[in-house]
């Protein structure tokens, strides 16, 4: 059987080999990918239609914001996914005498640099959150972060010290809220006469003008993303690390 | 690019993806895998790709690494294969 696998995966990758010859030139300007009208578009307009600077961002949030929306409730469904496999409700009175006292001394060096060092990552994430128009970053970068300061945590001292500040139930509001927001910024669009997620008619409930209604919406719907992904993420480490049961972490 | 660079970094991610694939012991093996997305990061930071780049390193290398040591210490740390 690995035999077999292997030959398929060599037979595979020399295919995959010889197609790399047929690839324009890394950065070539006038291969097809770079000449055609929708890249030229976005490359020219995309400062004059959003005022967003980071292209990407414009991309993904608001010239192909339903693809971005349904990443954002991909990321749920995981999240939903791995709670109703790994979460398991065991009644209060039946296993209270056995359940061992859970007393972990954090370690003196490994607290107070997390206690340094948590502020710091959260903040930084809030900055990629909210400068994800001008820089590298947005709502899952941001979120991502963000939930790994709540990670980082659960690791240094334990899951109900994390528990805090991010109880079950929070979390799973946050997830729902965050993909709420990104399609209330739809529906709103929607409800004053424009496409599902076509964000310049927002400048009639918003003190902006068409063009700075897109570039508010964007940072939105990235609060939105990243709501949805800070609160998953936490959620899926807090359920790995305690086999579903919400007690004892790592 | 810059090629010497980008040879270093293909080689050690070859090197690195095999080593993960083969190493017996899982632990060992997520964490080579981190260590594989920080070299996919360098390469799409390389390639002046700086949003993939800056997921790459969020999500490859951090968090899902993180996920993957949870799993592996919650379960079996031999791999049976």
């Amino acid at each position: 059987m690995k035999s077999l696998a292997l030959i398929s995966v060599v037979i595979t990758g020399w295919l995959l080999l010889s197609a790399v010859g047929d690839f324009p030139d890394w950065g070539d300007p006038n291969s097809p990918a770079n000449s055609y009208r929708l890249s030229q578009h976005f490359v020219t307009e995309t400062f004059h239609e959003t005022a967003v600077p980071n292209m990407v961002t414009a991309v993904l949030a608001d010239y192909r914001g339903y693809d971005t929306m349904f990443e954002t409730v991909v990321i749920f469904t995981a999240g939903i996914a791995i709670i109703s496999i790994l979460r398991r409700f065991t009644s209060d009175g039946a296993d209270a005498g056995t359940e061992k006292v859970y007393e972990k001394r954090p370690d003196l060096i490994v607290d107070t640099t997390c206690r340094l060092m948590i502020p710091i990552i959260q903040l930084f994430a809030l900055y990629v959150i909210a400068h994800g128009h001008h820089s590298p970053g947005g709502g899952f970068q941001g979120g991502v972060i963000f939930g790994a300061s709540f990670i980082l945590i659960a690791l240094s001292r334990d899951l109900q010290a994390a528990h805090k500040w991010v109880p079950e139930q929070r979390v799973l509001n946050l997830a729902g809220i965050g993909i709420l927001i990104y399609a209330g910024f739809g529906l709103a669009s929607m409800f004053l006469g424009q496409n599902f997620l076509d964000y310049a008619i927002l400048h009639k409930i918003m003190p902006a003008s068409p063009i700075e209604a897109r570039y508010h919406s964007m940072l939105g719907v990235e609060i939105g993303v990243a709501f949805t992904v800070t609160a998953i993420m936490y959620s899926i480490y807090s359920n790995l690390a305690s086999k579903g049961t919400m007690k004892e972490g790592l | 690019m810059i090629w010497q660079f980008d040879l270093i970094i293909l080689v050690f991610l070859v090197i690195t993806a095999i080593i993960s694939l083969q190493v017996k012991d899982l632990l060992a093996a997520s964490m080579i895998f981190g260590v594989y997305s920080f070299l996919m990061c360098l390469l799409w930071a390389g390639m002046a790709a700086v949003d993939v780049a800056f997921t790459e390193a969020a999500v490859g290398a951090g968090v899902s690494s993180v996920f993957l040591i949870a799993t592996v210490l919650r379960t079996s740390r031999r791999s049976s294969d």
